[in-house]
């Protein structure tokens, strides 16, 4: 099977701590290959760095392994995590396992695709605008991105960071739940984590898998018009019967409007480009990844060895994050992306002074066939929509499956205010509980 | 939008946006951009991206109707001690360099 649908680009194993108790011990975990792993390699799905060993380990690996869980392999990627599909990958497409001649979504279709399978029983994946909760929605699984600072980010290699988040994908919410458990807290070798002694309304005890006990009762239910016009009306159904059986739990509902996100794709795209062209100048083929045979002198060099590393879509966003930010272009695109950035944040703010979570469909599409948006990049860029705000908001939010149209997964996306996963993961496993 | 169309049809077969849409992007800015970024690009793909940009561009165009919007972040720097603290040894930060030499990196010629 897992040669099937290609989840793991390298399958090899980290062994976990043999005494460790807890609900990690004895599980196994599939990591996504942008999170660095001490002696296995870690290539973000790039030729740029598919002979690339980090000398160290990523925090939420260690956490990992400490808690009992024993790395099984490093899952398949969108190339550097830059696309909704996992097909921009040098190692090739993943399948997704509930059709195997369709996406699993992406970045991390490998990690959803490889727990759908039942390759591993959790798995890690990076969310920089929807990396995690949009396989999660095709692939039948959850997945949850926390609130930018609960993860510790050090030995993820970095796209845009002021955006991402690593956030685990499961069968179920407590098992996604349980694994967060394990991998938040804040960390010293990652300043823009928080300690949750210091920050205000969090509970610093806080156990989100024992959150997940499907009480809804009372729960105030946001549903934003703006992020359901425009959907699939196959998926739209589906969320909106999810909704309603939370509300036959005892959940209340109230339609709420976030005039905003209809700008949060193209904030999103060019504030993650404009990282993205910054983040990844460090690939010149000196300290680390594959040079060019070139006879040419410093810069020539250095072009060749990012023409021969990089896939297209990685250059389509380096050139288009160098343009954003260039001289007579910073103002018009940069400077009103963090306008944008900040209003979404303001509209978010606003209506959780109403409702305690907000719903609406994870993807607006269906799982794509294979192949089917490689050529239109814009076309995968839309697919964004819902997600992408969440990340300009710094919020966590879950995918749950809501069920299935045309025997394909629809995921049902519940964000909360900050530090709020406890909220998201109770009002998720309610759904589950239908 | 841009100042360095002259150029364009030195480049050869050209059917990129150049001659049409208000935010199309030629391959001269194409090819401007990646010499900034030091990507090399083959000709098939600087006319590819140069259609492709001229979309995407056209699409962030939307960010005029932003509001400017009060960014009310409360920011702080987050500092330690500097304290000598175990790190890489040379040895392993060298390990993953194409060309070494006497412990340090070996680049490319300057010029």
């Amino acid at each position: 099977m897992a040669a099937d649908i290609n989840a793991f680009v390298t399958e090899e194993r980290i062994e976990g701590d043999a005494d460790a108790d807890g609900p990690l011990a004895d599980a196994t975990v599939a990591v996504k290959d942008n999170i660095s792993t001490e002696g296995v390699r870690t290539t973000c799905g790039s030729e740029m760095l598919a002979d690339y060993v980090p000398p160290y380990s990523a925090t939420v690996v260690d956490r990992l392994t400490d808690a009992g869980a024993t790395v099984v392999g490093k899952t398949n990627m969108d190339e550097f995590g830059m696309g909704t599909t996992t097909e921009t990958s040098a190692f090739g497409p993943t399948r997704n396992p509930v059709d195997t001649d369709r996406v699993p979504g992406g970045s991390s279709g490998g990690s959803a695709a490889a727990v759908a399978a039942g390759e591993a029983d959790v798995a890690l994946g990076s969310d920089t605008g929807g990396s995690v909760r949009c396989p999660a929605a095709f692939c039948g699984v959850v997945g949850i991105k926390p609130t930018y600072g609960l993860v510790s980010r050090y030995g993820l290699i970095a796209y845009a960071n002021s955006l991402e988040q690593i956030g685990p994908i499961a069968g179920t919410v407590e098992e996604a739940a349980a694994a967060l458990d394990v991998i938040a807290g804040d960390d010293p070798h990652d300043g823009t984590t928080r300690d949750l002694r210091e920050v205000e309304g969090a509970d610093p005890d806080a156990s989100y898998a024992a959150a997940a006990d499907g009480d809804v009762a009372g729960l105030t239910i946001g549903v934003p018009t703006e992020l359901f016009e425009g959907a699939d009306e196959r998926v739209v159904e589906t969320v909106e019967a999810a909704i309603d059986d939370l509300e036959a739990q005892g959940a209340e509902t109230t339609q709420i409007s976030l005039p905003s996100v209809e700008h949060a794709v193209q904030a999103y795209y060019v504030i993650a480009m404009a990282e993205a062209s910054s983040n990844l100048a460090r690939f010149d083929g000196v300290r680390y990844g594959n040079r060019a045979e070139s006879d040419g002198n410093w810069n020539e060099s250095f072009a060749e060895t990012r023409e021969e590393g990089f896939g297209a879509e990685v250059k389509r966003r380096i050139l288009l994050g160098t343009y954003a930010l260039s001289a007579g272009y910073h103002d018009k695109y940069y400077e009103k992306a963090q306008d944008a950035r900040a209003w979404v944040r303001q509209d978010f703010e606003e209506a959780f002074d109403d409702v305690d979570v907000i719903a609406s469909p994870t993807m607006p599409v269906l799982p794509f066939e294979l192949g089917e948006s490689l050529d239109d990049p814009l076309r995968m860029y839309l697919a964004d929509a819902n997600t992408t705000p969440v990340n300009l908001a710094n919020l966590p939010a879950i995918s749950v499956p809501a069920g299935e149209a045309d025997g394909l997964p629809v995921g049902l996306q519940l964000v909360g205010p900050k530090f709020g996963e406890e909220t998201i993961v109770r009002a998720a496993s309610a759904v589950e509980e239908r | 939008m841009s100042d360095t169309s002259e150029s364009t049809d030195d480049a050869g077969e050209s059917p990129d946006g150049g001659d049409d849409a208000a935010a199309a992007v030629d391959a001269e800015e194409v090819r401007h951009v990646a010499d900034l970024a030091r990507v090399r690009l083959a000709d098939d793909e600087v006319d590819e991206f140069a259609a492709q940009f001229g979309d995407i561009l056209e699409y962030f165009e939307a960010l005029d109707e932003v509001p400017e919007t009060e960014r009310e972040e409360d920011l702080v720097n987050v500092m330690r001690p500097d304290e000598v603290r175990d790190g890489l040894s040379q040895e392993e930060a060298l390990a993953n360099a194409e060309e070494t030499e006497d412990g340090f990196f070996v680049g490319p010629k300057v010029s």
